[in-house]
């Protein structure tokens, strides 16, 4: 190519100028893969930060409180013993209630968390965010605040209505104002696991209005508090707990417990391991890819180094020279980088913003995380081109005169087992060629295979999420629809339920909020009670076997077993948080390893026994004929002895929307990068190859190979590093697996560590796609390698 | 040898002009030449004087801008990529000052690469017990002199018993005493197959073996003699 001269530029910039514009594809691909781990280091970091601090603004602006504690009742006059607990700065009580409520336009029965806040002034904490709207008058009972995530699922505006059922009154509310609140990030009805962000929701009422329509005036049944910043937080919960036994406390707990910022924070800690991982991939396969193509242009360069150093060039200078080499491909990645990683994160962060509902969401540009990303990025390529610079540095300028000698060959094992006997001529100059730069060839698989695995590793996500899914709604929840009561009753209700429209069956459940106990580890969870004989609710382990209520004592999740450090044959302390108080040992007589939750499972007959409250339920569970469907959820809106109805086929459209959803753009995203991997190391692969041995090839043209066989001859070399690449990729992925199934293991879900095969093809196909992409690109050189120069030349 | 008769290669008018950025370089002009079945052909000139050009376009690595070039009765000229490709694995072995061979592959089995994709071949052993490496047979190209490694080139190139060896400074780069062996290869090929050699230097010395001696200057053949009396190479001296 024919470059214009330049004329201020000293000699040695020119040619490093035009050195790179010759090997422009290979740099160009170096760039690609930089620009890629450091834009998404940018990315994910300053995501990561954005996370925190969104979350902390919000907390602090909006004062979430530090602890929180429900009761059965206690009358207001009590919250100034409470304020005056040490350690508490800042204690509000509210009404909580949940009702079935009947939204316009929705046929299933949604549930409705009713939160009270002061008629006369602004709340103190857990303060709601007015999106849109007004605050409702202190006057008007009717009005209301619905959280925005409800609003937006069933297209709800201020000025609209909807049915209530509160204390068995049905009334209509009116909604003025559409909220959000740092205690509703992650919206969650009672013991669901997924978001249902049509079917549950928050509402705030002015708390006098709530009283009335609850039955509440001059009482509490929620409260919540902050700390002062040296206040010992078990003690605060003790001496709530102490305070409030009398009025049926379920249990005190701290923010750590609670379940919406249990949430939140599993989620930015999950992202710190993704933060780290996949850039360093990425930057890592920069370093080699440097190292690779530097180090082939300083052997093609020799008898330029010669020269120059015969002129009188330090090896400083020189070093310098291909030092800024290595450096400036990595330099023009990041000037792509930085705006490429600073609008991934907002994008990345606006969806956060929209998925959380952060009231202010800015991603501000943080230099610190910049500057780390591009040093990061300039350290790996000064790492990559550190052989090439020392390999400059120290050869003697006569020496780089003469032709270099042949290409040291010598049998490889391979021929000493009498393999390469059985190959042919071609295939022993791959084989001989992938064993003569083992650690390159090491490099490449271990690239491909990283690729591999990285593909292997997101598909496996989404089929796990998948496999939860179809656990999870197939297996375990078989009703298709449950139902809570408001306070538990007698199992003669269930009778009542039998005889509603569509109903084909009915089995009781009993729902108890616990403290476990063992040893000095103590758990907040609950005890679901069931029928030995029923059939729509059963817990199922990992590998999808079914196992049995025990007749006798309780059975725990493997994920609870492990938190609490028992085996079947211990046995508990249960506090029972239903307001009883009511305190058993009961003995753990079996656990399964169920993916979601951390709950404890016992017979109905066994737990009303043993908490002497015999035919007692908390709700059940229904089969319903679809038919009736509708008539069903009609009759259901209306019955006041409900406090909340979930529907499974409802549930399952939740968890797609969300879960999978957010899994499912990770999925693309990550693809992407694998792809970026693989074809760095395929094309470079290639161009290397191509340029090392551009004369051996044209050898063989010469000798009357024609251009199909010879680039058969470099592709397969090619070929078979990225075949083992492959192979390797296969153990790479699995452990990528088992690392991602361990380490999601949360105490809300695990990931069962299942990779079908499918699973691999899919990585096959990809890294298959990517390598013939690269081959195409590389295909251009190929043809035009020139026989009879490359023939005639030295080196 | 008797004087050969039937023609291997036709020329006429052969000119070749490469464009070098604003400069053209007329590396042929207007050349008409013949090679005879099993000659031994010297071509002599000076660096510059056309002599790998025209051994290129003999040889189907190159293709002339102007004239006729016919190899029996193949058309050189109008030929494709790939029926230069066939042409070149069927009729010609090439030798080069480098020797080009594949450092991956042993002495034994860089001939065999070639034996390989041959219609009607020698043993690759008994093709490099010609050139006397009878007893390097499992040497890679690292592992043998410059002299054995220009040894395996010419038993790689005549192991297929092409019509005609084209050499491109066979000797170039190797000392008088190994030089001598490495034309004795090609003379003994050139007498047991009756290959046609042509062979280019710009060593005069080795003009005294060749059945004919063609000089180039300015990419224009400037004299042909015949010699009615050939040296061996062991007679040689330069």
């Amino acid at each position: 190519m024919v470059m214009p001269a330049i004329p201020s530029l000293r000699p040695l910039t020119r040619k490093m100028l035009r050195d790179l514009v010759a090997q422009r594809g290979p740099f160009a691909a170096i760039a690609v893969v930089a620009a890629s781990g450091i834009a998404l280091f940018i990315t994910l970091a300053s995501m990561r930060g954005f996370l925190q601090q969104s979350l902390t603004s919000y907390y602090r602006d909006y004062r979430f409180a530090d602890v929180f504690v429900h009761c059965k009742r206690a009358p207001l006059p009590v919250i100034d013993q409470i304020r005056r607990i040490p350690g508490i700065m800042t204690a509000e009580p509210r009404v909580v209630y949940e009702a079935i409520l009947d939204v316009p336009g929705l046929a299933e029965p949604a549930t409705g968390r009713f939160v009270s806040i002061p008629t006369t002034r602004p709340p103190l904490l857990n303060i709601p965010h007015l999106r849109r709207g007004r605050w409702p008058s202190p006057t008007n009972p009717t009005e209301i605040l619905v959280s925005e995530s409800f609003a937006d699922a069933n297209h709800l505006k201020p000025g609209e209505s909807l049915g209530a059922v509160l204390a068995g009154q049905w009334v209509q509310l009116h909604i003025v104002g559409v909220a959000i609140s740092p205690e509703y990030v992650y919206e969650l009805q009672g013991n669901e696991l997924f978001p249902d962000t049509k079917r549950f929701g928050v509402l705030w009422m002015r708390d006098h209005a709530l009283a009335i329509a609850t039955g509440m005036q001059g009482a509490f049944n929620d409260l919540s508090a902050t700390l002062t910043p040296n206040a010992s937080e078990p003690a605060v919960l003790h001496a709530l707990d102490r305070l409030l036994t009398p009025y049926g406390t379920l249990g005190a707990y701290g923010r750590s417990q609670h379940v919406s910022h249990r949430f939140v924070s599993d989620e930015v800690e999950q992202n710190k391991v993704g933060t780290v991982t996949l850039p360093i991939i990425l930057l890592g396969v920069t370093a080699f890819l440097l190292n690779v193509v530097l180090t082939r242009l300083v052997a093609t360069q020799r008898g330029q180094i010669a020269v120059l150093k015969a002129f009188g060039y330090t090896n400083g200078a020189i070093g310098r020279h291909y030092l800024i080499m290595a450096l400036l491909p990595v330099i023009a990645g990041a000037i792509v980088a930085i705006p490429l990683g600073q609008w991934m994160g907002s994008g990345l962060a606006a969806m956060y913003a929209r998925f959380y509902r952060f009231p202010h969401a800015t991603l501000s540009i943080d230099w610190l995380v910049v500057i780390g990303a591009v040093g990061s990025g300039l350290l790996a390529a000064a790492w990559g081109g550190l052989m090439a610079v020392r390999r400059a540095v120290q050869l003697p300028p006569a020496e780089g005169m003469r032709p270099p000698l042949p290409a040291p060959f010598h049998s490889v094992w391979l021929d000493r087992l009498g393999i390469s006997r059985m190959l042919s001529p071609a295939g022993r100059i791959v084989v001989r060629n992938i064993a003569r730069r083992p650690l390159r060839s090491l490099a490449s698989i271990t690239g491909i295979a990283l690729a591999f695995g990285i593909v292997v590793v997101t598909v496996y996500m989404l089929a796990a999420i998948e496999y939860i899914e179809q656990i999870q709604f197939q297996e375990v929840q078989r009703e298709d629809m449950s139902v809570a009561f408001r306070e538990p009753v007698s199992q003669a209700a269930l009778l009542h339920l039998r005889h509603l429209p569509g109903v084909l069956e009915v089995e009781p459940m009993r729902l108890i909020p616990v403290e476990l106990r063992h040893g000095s580890v103590t758990r907040r969870s609950a005890i679901i009670a069931l029928s030995r004989q029923g059939q729509l609710r059963r817990i199922v382990d990992q590998e999808g076997r079914a196992h049995r209520v025990p007749s006798e004592g309780i059975l725990l999740t493997t994920a609870l077993a492990d938190i609490l450090r028992v085996t079947p044959g211990d046995s508990v302390l249960v506090e029972l948080r239903d307001g009883t108080y009511q305190r058993l040992r009961l003995p753990v007589t079996a656990v399964a390893d169920e993916l979601l939750g951390t709950t404890a499972y016992a017979d109905l007959q066994y737990i009303d026994h043993a908490t002497h409250e015999p035919e007692t339920i908390s709700g059940a569970l229904l089969a319903a004929d679809p038919r009736a469907e509708q008539r069903l959820y009609a009759q259901l809106k209306t019955l006041p002895a409900l406090s909340g109805a979930s529907i499974r086929s409802a549930a399952i459209q939740g968890f797609q929307s969300t879960i999978a959803e957010s899994f499912r753009m990770s999925l693309s995203t990550a693809i992407a990068f694998a792809c970026i991997i693989a074809v760095g190391v395929v094309y470079n692969g290639l161009r290397v190859t191509l340029s090392e041995r551009s004369r051996e090839l044209a050898s063989l043209r010469v000798l009357g190979f024609t251009q199909r066989e010879v680039s058969t001859m470099l592709f397969s070399e090619q070929g078979v590093l990225t075949g083992l690449g492959m192979l390797a990729g296969v153990g790479v992925g699995f452990g990528f697996c088992v690392w991602i199934a361990r380490w999601t293991t949360s105490e809300l879900f695990r990931i069962p560590l299942v990779v079908e095969s499918g699973t691999y093809e899919f990585a096959f196909a990809v890294i298959v796609g990517a390598s013939i992409l690269s081959g195409l690109m590389a295909w251009r050189q190929v043809r035009a390698l020139r026989m009879v120069e490359s023939l005639k030349t030295g080196e | 040898m008797a004087p050969p008769s039937a023609v291997l290669f036709r020329a006429r008018g052969l000119t070749k002009v490469y464009h070098m950025g604003e400069v053209e370089v007329r590396a042929l002009q207007d050349i008409d030449l013949e090679l005879y079945e099993g000659e031994v052909v010297v071509l002599l000139g000076p660096s510059g004087s056309g002599k790998s050009t025209l051994l290129n376009i003999l040889g189907g690595l190159d293709a002339p801008s102007g004239g006729d070039v016919h190899f029996r009765d193949h058309d050189l000229v109008g030929a494709s990529e790939s029926e230069l490709t066939r042409y070149r694995r069927e009729h010609v072995g090439f030798v080069f000052q480098f020797y080009n061979l594949l450092p991956s592959l042993t002495a034994l089995e860089n001939v065999e690469l070639v034996t390989e994709i041959a219609e009607h071949p020698l043993l690759p052993a008994e093709a490099l017990r010609l050139v006397g490496l009878g007893d390097r047979l499992h040497h890679f190209p690292a592992q043998l002199s410059g002299g054995e490694q220009q040894r395996v080139a010419i038993a790689r190139a005549v192991a297929k018993r092409p019509d005609v060896l084209l050499c491109d400074e066979p000797t170039g780069a190797l000392d008088v005493a190994t030089g001598k062996l490495v034309l004795e290869a090609l003379l003994r090929a050139n007498h047991d197959f009756g290959t046609t050699v042509a062979l280019i230097t710009h060593n005069a010395a080795i003009a005294d073996l060749a059945h004919r001696v063609i000089r180039l200057r300015n990419g224009q053949i400037a004299s042909v003699d015949v010699h009615t009396h050939r040296r061996t190479a062991a007679e040689l001296a330069w």
